[in-house]
């Protein structure tokens, strides 16, 4: 144990995600030996993004303001929504560079014995989007593990009557790796996917 | 590190740090465990998708201080893959597997209830019947393994050969006129017999059921459940009934 305020930071410190007690011990003197300003930059971001950060309205995004910036950019396609499970999946799409639609984050996915059902998530929110009629079709790219699974069955049995195209994120084999080693989960599903080769 | 194999069926997942999760799991020999799987979140890892809940694996593992470390899986039946392809099974199993989370013990070897659990898995992947009476049927004979097997025929209470109309939870199950505790619910014959068939396995009957029956049924299997287990089962309030 440490004296007063060094053990209050170790103690803040180790509270945080995949930071345990020897993790936050080590960051604390970091901090102690690094220069005021660096300090103090890092106590202002810190700051700063609890002051400054909200949650879109439209999509759920962060969001500096009432909305984030690829809801109020008009290059934006409006008929095409990507549906995500966190805003973190955002960021993982757009480096891609090949969507040009807009996102609706969920906040989760269903699992039921996290106690987490479709009334915790953003469904409703997705639903009032939807009924201008100008969306033309939803991309499910929730994670592609079971929770996500039947998060993207439970939301395209609710957008079935809507007229709505309906797609699910391609998966299948991993670029760069072997297909012996691939799990037959991963490959079962890439030979469902499997696509024509234009000769 | 000593190594050891089994085979197991995945209750839950939780993240852990980067890209790690920590499975639980019900192994046939060894009861309930929980490993890690380094690096099962990252999209090259080779076992990721066999360490989801529902999953009936062959793994290796080496022990740790406080977990063990998962080395090989092979799948040997995708259970949880086809499950979570049909919302309503997907909310039943899981319903199965939080109740099976409660009612086994770390290293304390369950074989009943892994058979059991197996066999849910196995009825709800491939549909064999309505979602909602295999989980009643899955609970009622989990209860049953674990030592609170309800009567839906003779007095829970003095043995009286019924059938009776009386049904009390804290009596564990059908009582008679002269044993039946104020505030006992009076449930319509046709969901006693169903709910022994469910207990029992007998399906021509369970199958042939009508819904204001099952869903009777369902509302006394989830409070002799949640009575006996004296916690609340979150899934439970999520399943959705065909």
């Amino acid at each position: 144990m440490y004296e007063g305020v060094v053990q209050d930071l170790i103690d803040e410190l180790g509270r945080l995600p995949g930071v345990g007690p020897k993790s936050a011990q080590r960051i604390a003197f970091h901090v102690l030996q690094s220069d005021s300003v660096d300090v103090a930059r890092l106590a202002d971001a810190l700051t700063q993004v609890k002051l400054r950060v909200k949650f879109c309205t439209i999509c759920g995004n962060v969001a500096e303001g009432d909305t984030c910036r690829i809801c109020a950019d008009p290059r934006r396609d409006l008929a095409s929504i990507c549906v995500v499970e966190e805003p973190k999946d955002v960021v993982a799409i757009e480096r891609t560079r090949e969507f040009r639609g807009r996102y609706h984050v969920l906040g989760g996915a269903i699992s039921p014995i996290d106690g987490i059902g479709p009334s915790d998530l953003r469904f409703t929110e997705l639903m009032t989007r939807l009924a201008d009629g100008v969306v033309t079709e939803i991309i499910i790219a929730t994670d592609p593990n079971l929770e996500g699974e039947a998060t993207a069955t439970y939301l395209s049995r609710l957008l079935k009557d809507m007229g709505i195209r309906v797609t699910r994120l391609a998966s299948g084999l991993p670029v760069g790796g072997d297909l012996e080693y691939a799990d037959e989960v991963t490959l079962g599903r890439a030979f469902e996917g499997r696509r024509l080769l234009d000769a | 590190m000593p190594l050891y194999r089994d085979e197991a069926i995945v209750l839950r997942t939780q993240k852990l740090g980067e890209a790690d999760r920590i499975v639980t799991l019900l192994t046939r020999t060894r009861g309930k465990v929980r490993v890690v799987g380094k690096g099962v979140r990252r999209t090259k890892s080779r076992f990721g998708s066999r360490l989801e809940p529902g999953m009936h694996i062959d793994l290796q593992c080496y022990e740790g201080r406080n977990l063990d470390t998962v080395t090989q899986v092979e799948t040997l039946d995708a259970w949880g893959d086809t499950i979570s392809r049909d919302y309503p099974a997907y909310t039943a199993q899981g319903a199965i597997v939080e109740t099976c989370d409660r009612l086994t013990e770390e290293h304390a070897p369950a074989i009943q209830q892994y058979l059991l659990l197996g066999g849910a898995l196995r009825s709800l992947a491939g549909a064999e019947h309505d979602p909602g009476l295999v989980l009643d049927a899955y609970l009622l004979r989990a209860l049953a393994v674990a030592g609170w097997a309800p009567s839906f025929h003779d007095c829970a209470r003095c043995g009286d050969p019924g059938p009776h109309r009386g049904f009390n939870i804290q009596a564990g199950g059908a009582v008679c006129s002269v044993c039946r505790p104020p505030g006992s619910a009076a449930p319509a014959p046709e969901t006693l017999v169903l709910l022994a068939a469910l207990l029992t396995g007998d399906w021509v009957i369970a199958d042939a059921s009508a819904d204001r029956h099952r869903r009777e049924g369902n509302g006394l299997v989830s409070a002799f459940l949640q009575w006996h287990l004296e916690k609340q089962v979150r899934s439970l309030r999520m399943v959705e009934r065909v």
